[in-house]
């Protein structure tokens, strides 16, 4: 974004720190381009914001905002970092570990879990205090490249978008409501869809967590030796600034 | 509670035992919609309505007439309350499930229908002729219990009038002649007013007293647009939904927008428990709402409109398609409205099925469009980008009503009346423990005393002022006044006695929120089942002090993170019962004995392990000899 002409961009703060935004960038998108990392899970580069998982909750104005899917603001006061903040953060991430089966020592996706990382990140090492809903979700092993654990699946959509608008397929969807709410794919099951394992929605990249699991290739990377084993969730935006 | 999450990929798994859909009538069906996938939930309702099943194979065949695919029409059948994905009966009869016919006697009334039905609530009768299952609040809370069947409406039920109804049923009477042997004799009126009352105990100067005939509406045709926002700003008009946005400027930045197409949408979705003023205005006053939002649509240049009406009202579509069709007749709607060039304006109504979120705007928007119900992202305003993305203006049935009454009399006369900020009259539905529940239109600034006298609830020990959504105030609150700056409300109004169990009613509205949040953002979908399980500890005398703070801490949360509206408010029975009912709430929390948390049961810990050991604990088992 640096190339661009200065004149149409607009100036704002994120924690006091001056941020040039253009119009139609959302807080985050303008905040990732000064290298300030907002924590986020639903939002993904590359695709529709969503606004759902409600982590990347910031203050603009006073007011408290999702800051992947609200515009930037000329002379727009953002609070990004605080403690408050990162304390409801903390309370949602929270709340999606006990509303799914999260059991990060046997997950595929150890050390390159968003989730796992996010809560690293905001410093979620006590015991939580909030019930387990232990919910009963079955393993979509149909089909033959790919397997769906949706014990482990935080509704963040990731897939959903993915599937529609790189793919162009709509292998996934929501269905249900309210704490039934879950993603689910079209058709019986995973077999029945035309999903393959080189599909953009499959890759590593798109399922935050251990969801979306592609067959043998499982542990190809020890764990210590994974992304987020070695930095914080969000060192690559940060080391922009740097 | 069980969380019910279900194991797979949903409950469409389960193959529909229903008879087979005749080839072609799903077909039919979505042709009558144009195939148009904004129509889903009307093509939905009709595949319910006659197949009684949304049957995974329907699903594919619907999705391949609209051009969607599977999982987006399984995404909107598995949305909506009285869509099934699983054969229910002929005949379903929907007992309303609100705290208000919990204390008029639903239990009994329950018994008797699973009684005499041979069904539990939640089953269908083996014969597939009857389904029994609880729904949230209907609207009938000052004539509770109330109960749906199919589309009629059944209120003042008792277990003996519940037997008969269900014996009725069984030996194959249709639900229409519960009401009446003449039923297809009857105007839709006369067969909305038998079925429920209007109970108008009060009748105000604006809505319930006399009201001329569209001389709203000759008064708009005689100025500009603009004239006619300016007489709505003047006013002083405030949305009377809940949210109380000034009206005027609404319409004005709607107004403002440069675009071809534009939408004028009434929201007659009003799902807040104990509410139900706008089903008397639909019932009584269908004229002078269809005259209001065609002032509005003269007012923001829309030529299209909608009018959502809650599935839970599905007994006044007919009066109400009976009133757009006579007012198409007289020229009231349709091409050059009153003669007046280049006024055209039409309305279709939109059919909910069962969803309260569905009253938030963004919601009701989304249903409209054939979607889930689910808010949208803001901003873009409804008023820039709403339905289909065109500019939109949403209000309340009873706020049309208002701009049609502001429009006939002038601003300045709606504008005297009230107090300052809170202008005009507002109805307040009032139910629960008094001796005249019913309708009242009053101007703002009343108080709660004041209205507790005149329905005679004086013996009130708490009134839930704005339904769940709103706030719990106990006597020492009384003195409030109703007005958007002191005790806000959309209109409900519940009297609960000394009788009740004020954690009951908080229970009962946590889990009111937790069946009607929409799932899409965590706070709210997973937050509210939390904040629930909180206050059954509470219920159960197993919190401690500190579970106090957490529900104060985690409802702050919820509202503070939230996407929409439901979120935002969630948490406030618990919030206000905290603040005005401290002493309910410190009564049943018990402090920590030997460093061990009430709340721990060792013996349901250890149950698991004991079972797959097949042994017993020699410390912890009571009573080891058994």
């Amino acid at each position: 974004m640096s190339g661009t002409k200065k004149e149409t961009g607009f100036s704002f703060t994120i924690d006091g720190i001056e941020v040039t935004a253009y119009a139609g960038q959302t807080i985050m998108e303008a905040a990732d381009d000064a290298g300030i990392y907002i924590p986020r899970l639903c939002d993904h580069e590359g695709l529709r914001h969503q606004g759902s998982c409600r982590v990347c909750t910031v203050k603009a104005g006073g007011r408290s905002v999702s800051a992947c899917t609200q515009p930037a603001a000329p002379g727009q006061a953002v609070e990004n970092e605080t403690p408050h903040l990162n304390k409801m953060r903390r309370d949602l991430v929270e709340m999606l570990f006990h509303e799914g089966n999260h059991l990060c020592p046997i997950c595929e996706a150890s050390g390159n879990c968003e989730l796992q990382a996010m809560a690293y990140r905001l410093d979620m090492t006590e015991a939580t205090k909030f019930p387990y809903l232990e919910p009963c979700r079955a393993l979509d092993a149909s089909h033959p490249d790919i397997a769906l654990d949706t014990n482990r699946c935080i509704s963040c959509g990731r897939c959903i978008r993915a599937s529609q608008d790189v793919d162009g397929k709509g292998v996934f969807g929501y269905v249900g409501r309210g704490i039934h709410r879950r993603v689910a794919v079209n058709g019986e099951n995973l077999a029945d869809t035309d999903a393959a394992v080189t599909d953009n929605a499959i890759s590593a990249e798109v399922c935050p967590v251990g969801c979306i699991i592609r067959k043998r290739v499982g542990f190809v990377t020890p764990i210590g030796e994974r992304e987020f084993d070695k930095g914080l969730i969000g060192h690559d935006i940060e080391e922009k600034r740097k | 509670m069980d969380n019910g999450q279900q194991a797979g990929n949903g409950v469409s798994k389960t193959a529909c035992s229903v008879t087979p859909v005749p080839d072609g009538a799903v077909a039919d069906i979505c042709e009558r919609f144009g195939n148009d996938k904004h129509r889903m939930l009307d093509i939905l309702r009709e595949v319910q309505d006659r197949f009684q099943c949304i049957a995974p194979a329907t699903m594919d065949q619907i999705a391949e007439e609209t051009g969607l695919t599977r999982i987006e029409v399984e995404g909107v059948a598995s949305f909506y309350s009285f869509l099934s994905l699983q054969p229910k009966g002929r005949i379903t009869i929907r007992l309303c499930d609100d705290i208000v016919d919990r204390y008029a006697g639903l239990e009994a009334v329950t018994a008797a229908f699973e009684d005499a039905l041979g069904i539990k609530i939640g089953e269908t009768s083996a014969d597939g002729a009857v389904s029994l299952e609880y729904t949230p609040c209907i609207g009938m809370c000052d004539q509770a219990p109330a109960a749906m069947v199919n589309d009629i409406v059944l209120t003042n039920l008792t277990a003996q009038s519940a037997r008969e109804v269900a014996e009725a049923i069984i030996a194959g009477k249709r639900p229409e002649d519960l009401v009446s042997d003449r039923f297809a004799t009857l105007s839709p009126h006369d067969r909305a007013v038998r079925m429920v009352d209007n109970n108008i105990r009060h009748a105000g100067a604006v809505l319930l007293g006399p009201v001329p005939e569209d001389a709203g509406l000759s008064k708009a045709v005689s100025i500009t647009s603009s004239q006619i926002i300016s007489m709505i700003e003047e006013s002083g008009l405030r949305g009377c939904g809940g949210a109380g946005f000034t009206t005027g400027r609404k319409w004005r930045f709607a107004a403002a927008e440069r675009t071809e197409r534009s939408f004028v949408i009434c929201n007659a979705d009003e799902g807040e428990p104990g509410t139900f003023k706008d089903r008397v205005l639909l019932t009584e006053r269908p004229h002078l709402l269809i005259e209001g939002m065609t002032i509005a649509a003269r007012a923001v240049g829309a030529k299209e409109g909608i009018l959502y009406l809650r599935g839970e009202y599905v007994y006044l579509r007919e009066l109400l398609e009976q009133v757009l069709e006579e007012r198409r007749r007289r020229g009231l709607l349709g091409k050059a409205i009153l003669g007046t060039k280049r006024f055209d304006f039409d309305i279709r109504i939109q059919m909910g099925a069962g969803a309260y979120i569905c009253g938030e705007e963004g919601a009701l928007i989304s249903s409209c469009e054939g979607l889930p119900g689910e808010p949208k992202t803001r901003p873009p305003f409804p008023v820039n980008r709403g339905y289909l993305g065109y500019p939109t203006v949403v209000n309340n049935v009873e706020t049309f009503c208002h701009a049609a009454r502001i429009l006939d009399q002038g601003a300045k006369w709606f504008h005297d009346i009230g107090t300052e900020g809170s202008h005009g009259t507002k109805l307040f539905s009032v139910c629960g423990d008094c001796l005249n529940p019913g309708i009242y239109e009053l101007p703002y600034g009343h108080s709660v005393w004041e209205l507790l006298e005149m329905v005679g609830g004086q013996d009130a020990a708490a009134v839930q002022v704005g339904g769940p959504s709103g706030a719990m105030i106990a006597r020492d609150s009384f003195h409030r006044k109703l007005t958007f700056d002191d005790l806000a409300t959309g209109g409900a109004i519940i009297v609960f006695n000394g009788q009740r169990n004020i954690l009951e009613i908080v229970d009962y509205y946590m889990s009111f929120f937790v069946h009607e949040s929409c799932g899409y953002c965590t706070p709210c979908r997973v937050g509210n089942v939390f904040l629930q399980k909180a206050i059954e500890k509470f219920r159960k005398g197993l919190a401690n002090p500190e579970d106090i703070d957490y529900l104060k801490d985690l409802s702050g949360t919820i509202i503070e993170t939230s996407r929409c509206g439901l979120g935002m408010t969630s948490p406030n029975p618990v919030l206000s019962t905290l603040a005005n009912f401290p002493l309910v709430y410190s009564a049943m929390t018990q402090p920590s004995k030997d460093g061990i948390r009430a709340t721990f049961d060792i013996q349901s810990a250890i149950d698991g392990a004991r079972k797959i050991a097949k042994r017993r604990s020699y410390i912890f088992d009571r009573d080891f000899t058994q």
